[in-house]
């Protein structure tokens, strides 16, 4: 058997060689978005814990949500989750076979963006409003 | 002997192999099926969910959170939403795993940490919100 060749050159250049586009910024930002979910809910199961637990635990857990840094948490966490869903609906699009066109990628890949803040700051505001 | 196939091409996979079409895993579209299917219910049920939280941050008493989560309405939705979640979670970081871990034992060890958190927190999540809203009939 012959040795296999090392080839004298990178093969498969990585993430730093390539120009920054939309549609990649946007690609990595789903995956980021979605391993940030992924942490958070924990967030979640802890508060809900908290309630099956009783008043005392309860109350702790709320005051932190009820904190600066936790109502950055939960603004961030609005923004990552509206982020994650409309990239997500932009992947089911692709997966019916329509969005391929270049005019067509870049737009769904800004309004992914655009859509995801006008979101987070649509629920805040209407939070505040109606409740 | 002579070969009696109709086709001398055809794969040396057996016909229930074929029938099944599980592929070479043994596991087909599976998992991108499966992801797919939890992001489709995850859309209504993440839109239900927001409006879930807000709801419980305008009323921040133990009571009133304790009415909301155990409104058999909120109780379902939550439901399903932490079964879909977590599955679709699940999946979803195992892909990530898969692209970023090269080393074999670290793999494995990564997708059943993974599998873990996911069983953790679906379970975490269920018996606390079935404990709220069970308990309110029982008291």
């Amino acid at each position: 058997m012959a040795e296999a060749k090392v080839a004298p050159r990178p093969l498969s250049p990585h993430l730093q060689i390539y120009r920054w586009s939309w549609t990649m910024a946007m690609s990595v930002a789903h995956r980021l978005t979605g391993i940030a979910l992924y942490g958070g809910i924990a967030l979640f199961a802890i508060w809900l814990v908290a309630l099956a637990s009783g008043p005392s635990a309860f109350e702790s857990v709320q005051w932190f949500f009820g904190s600066p840094l936790g109502y950055l948490i939960l603004f961030a966490y609005t923004w990552i989750l509206m982020h994650h869903m409309l990239g997500g609906v932009r992947h089911l699009v692709w997966d019916f076979g329509y969005g391929m066109e270049r005019e067509q990628r870049i737009n769904m890949a800004r309004f992914t963006l655009i859509g995801s803040v006008a979101l987070t700051l649509a629920i805040w505001v209407v939070a505040f409003i109606a409740f | 002997m002579a070969d009696n196939r109709a086709d001398t091409r055809v794969s040396m996979r057996t016909p229930l192999s074929r029938v099944k079409g599980l592929g070479a895993s043994g596991h087909g579209v599976e998992h991108w099926w499966i992801h797919r299917v939890t992001a489709v219910a995850n859309i209504p049920l993440i839109i239900s969910f927001v409006i879930i939280v807000a709801a419980l941050a305008a009323s921040p008493s133990y009571q009133d959170a304790i009415a909301i989560i155990s409104h058999p309405l909120v109780a379902i939705i939550l439901i399903l939403a932490v079964l879909s979640v977590t599955n679709h979670m699940r999946l979803g970081m195992q892909i990530v795993i898969e692209d970023y871990v090269h080393h074999k034992g670290q793999k494995i060890a990564a997708v059943i940490a993974n599998n873990f958190y996911a069983v953790i927190i679906g379970v975490a999540c269920l018996y606390a919100i079935l404990k709220v809203s069970l308990g309110r009939i029982l008291a």
